[in-house]
């Protein structure tokens, strides 16, 4: 992202000056005058319009089987409205919200992570011939795709799984990533889950967006945060947001952010390092199913396996890459059998690389506070929870 | 290994597993390209004596004669395979090890001393050396030619260790049991059937058995809070995979 990161001091400069500007200033200007300021839009449709008639792949969630997972749009008018989630340790349920809200249901069971980071993909497939095998790497399409209302805790969490691949030097993570723009989504509902505040990474979205929403009571807001973010959009055609109506989208922001009940310690890191003979951990073990949910449902665990295919005549072979988990046992195994035997042994190495180790290896935490874990755990393991009774030394 | 001779063979059990192999189509060329099929009743009625390369072993073994039969097709074979629930578990048929089976075969024949069998429906293993145990009711067929195609390279085959839930989620499919509340075997049960029920909105009803180390106790619980009384919840153990260790003792606890 370091478009972004060049363009951060444009941005404080044009908030600045936007002030002293006229709205018919502004829209006499160039259009990345306005990169920073809070311009105004009845709905999505029109926006969405214009990227599907232009050729782009936007990716939003979608109603998928009583939840909001992303997906291919289409047209417009799949995108959900009047909608709200109900979520809590072990349960989602989808609602009717205020009929007429575009986002107010928050983050679903999937993240972005299984297209940037796909749960299956071939990595290249190999030919027997006279001379030997011949290994063709595999070509991926991946076409200019917009994700489209990206809520902040995946916004961070997509930079932080970019750094770990920018790090592993995988071009294919990397590729995927420069061909994506990010349209993010301002929270202004909290679902009983998220703690994204605790772990500051919303509820509004900070870096790494191309441009943000934020929905208040008639209509959206909307700010460039990059000059890709400019690129997508007429934005001469957009009024200034009113005054009234940044403070407004501010407000709800900041109430998304007080109405939050799970808190990460802010000490955790530290924390965890000193109570790796808990008996909490065999506590936790007895409730956990290792069923991998925790780990497929984190938009920041990126731990893959890599197998093997060959043909029965013996002329093909491919090389696979799919996720893997550190709940399974097999993925601590060595020669003579697994690492990591016990349950409470595989909750430890995940909890604590999570929020601990994350931070020594990738130089942040690696929870962004969406709270799926809790939410997709199928008997409820609260992930806050366990982390405040760590940390109290429970 | 150069080209192997095959022999399916049948214990008690419904031949939907060796079914799953004749359900290969277009893989059925390539695979009777790649192999010699030395003894598979349900395809072919020419026998062929052993020794052979590797016997895939359908069924349980619920009489004396079947029980000395799995010795000698064991000796005759290089490598043997138990494939399906009933030959890794004992299968459907295993409902019968936890009642009394002289009060079954008095309510169910109407000439019960015609009936002789063994007290218990046992898996294979429980009686020879088991190689590989490929699971499910019925087995898949993606498994099958996946042995085959290992055992073909001299490579270990790429069977599921992980459970239903890693397969959900690989296929993005919506979890019935957070989503809806649907009692769902699939996070204590292996991986492998291709996401059938949970991907239409059902819950996973255990056909390929329970996940090594497979944390039943708490997903009872769970049922449990779902709304589900404890005879709901012995049923759900007690199905295809109902001798296997971990669901047997499960299903007892809510006795």
């Amino acid at each position: 992202m370091t478009h972004v990161n060049a363009n951060r001091s444009k941005i404080k400069k044009y908030r600045a000056c936007a002030v002293q500007k006229t709205a018919q200033a502004l829209q006499e200007s160039f259009p990345e005058d306005r990169m920073g300021e809070s311009l105004f839009l009845k709905d999505p449709h029109r926006l969405l319009e214009d990227w599907l008639s232009a050729g782009w792949r936007v990716i939003a969630p979608l109603l998928r089987d009583g939840a909001l997972v992303p997906d291919i749009l289409h047209d417009p008018e799949e995108l959900p409205r009047g909608v709200t989630d109900r979520q809590s340790p072990g349960s989602y349920r989808l609602e009717p919200g205020a009929s007429t809200r575009w986002f107010e249901a928050v983050v679903g069971p999937q993240g972005w992570k299984r297209w940037l980071h796909p749960p299956e993909r071939k990595l290249w497939s190999a030919r027997r011939d006279a001379a030997g095998f011949e290994v063709t790497p595999e070509a991926e399409e991946w076409p200019a795709t917009i994700f489209f209302a990206v809520r902040p805790c995946d916004l961070a969490a997509i930079a932080r799984q970019q750094e770990v691949f920018r790090r592993a030097g995988d071009p294919a993570y990397a590729a995927r990533r420069a061909a994506t723009r990010i349209v993010a989504v301002n929270c202004g509902r909290s679902a009983e889950t998220c703690f994204c505040a605790s772990m500051q990474t919303g509820p509004r979205a900070q870096a790494g967006y191309d441009l943000a929403l934020t929905e208040i009571a008639d209509g959206l807001l909307l700010e460039i945060g990059s000059e890709d973010g400019t690129a997508l959009l007429d934005a001469r055609a957009l009024p200034a947001a009113t005054d009234a109506q940044v403070r407004e989208a501010a407000r709800l922001i900041e109430a998304a952010a007080a109405s939050q009940t799970r808190a990460m310690p802010p000490d955790i890191a530290e924390r965890l390092t000193e109570v790796a003979d808990s008996p909490r951990w065999e506590q936790v073990a007895s409730r956990c199913l290792h069923c991998t949910n925790c780990t497929a449902v984190c938009p920041t665990c990126f731990c893959t396996d890599v197998t093997d295919r060959t043909s029965l005549d013996g002329a093909m072979a491919e090389r696979w890459q799919r996720w893997d988990s550190c709940f399974s046992p097999d993925f601590s195994y060595l020669h003579g059998g697994p690492l990591r035997r016990r349950a409470a042994a595989r909750y430890r190495q995940w909890m604590t690389h999570k929020l601990s180790n994350w931070h020594t290896q990738f130089g942040s935490s690696g929870c962004t506070g969406c709270g799926r874990c809790i939410t997709w755990c199928p008997v409820g393991i609260d992930l806050v929870a366990e982390a405040r009774a760590l940390a109290k030394g429970e | 290994m150069d080209t192997p001779r095959i022999a399916v063979w049948k214990f008690a059990s419904c031949d939907g597993c060796q079914l799953s192999l004749l359900d290969c189509e277009e893989e059925l060329l390539d695979l009777v390209g790649a192999v010699h099929i030395a003894h598979f009743l349900e395809a072919s009625s020419r026998v062929e004596g052993g020794p052979y390369d590797i016997s895939f072993v359908e069924g349980s073994i619920t009489t004396a004669a079947d029980a000395e039969r799995i010795e000698a097709i064991r000796a005759a074979s290089r490598l043997l395979v138990t494939i399906g629930a009933c030959a890794t578990a004992g299968g459907i048929q295993a409902l019968r090890n936890s009642r009394a089976l002289g009060d079954l075969v008095q309510a169910v024949y109407p000439a019960p001393d015609l009936i002789k069998v063994l007290e218990t429906s046992t898996p294979i293993s429980e009686h020879v050396t088991v190689d590989a145990e490929l699971r499910g009711c019925p087995v898949s067929r993606h498994q099958l030619l996946e042995f085959v195609a290992a055992a073909l390279a001299g490579r270990k085959p790429d069977l599921p260790d992980v459970s239903q839930c890693a397969e959900c989620k690989r296929a993005g499919t919506v979890c019935v049991m957070v989503a809806h509340g649907t009692p769902c075997l699939g996070p204590v049960t292996r991986a492998g059937c291709g996401n059938l029920c949970p991907r239409v909105g059902r819950g996973c009803y255990g056909c390929f058995g329970p996940v090594d180390g497979a944390n039943c106790a708490a997903l009872s619980e769970q049922m449990r809070k779902l709304g589900l009384d404890t005879t709901a919840i012995a049923a759900l153990y007690r199905n295809f995979n109902s001798g296997a260790a971990a669901f047997v003792e499960e299903a007892a606890r809510h006795d």
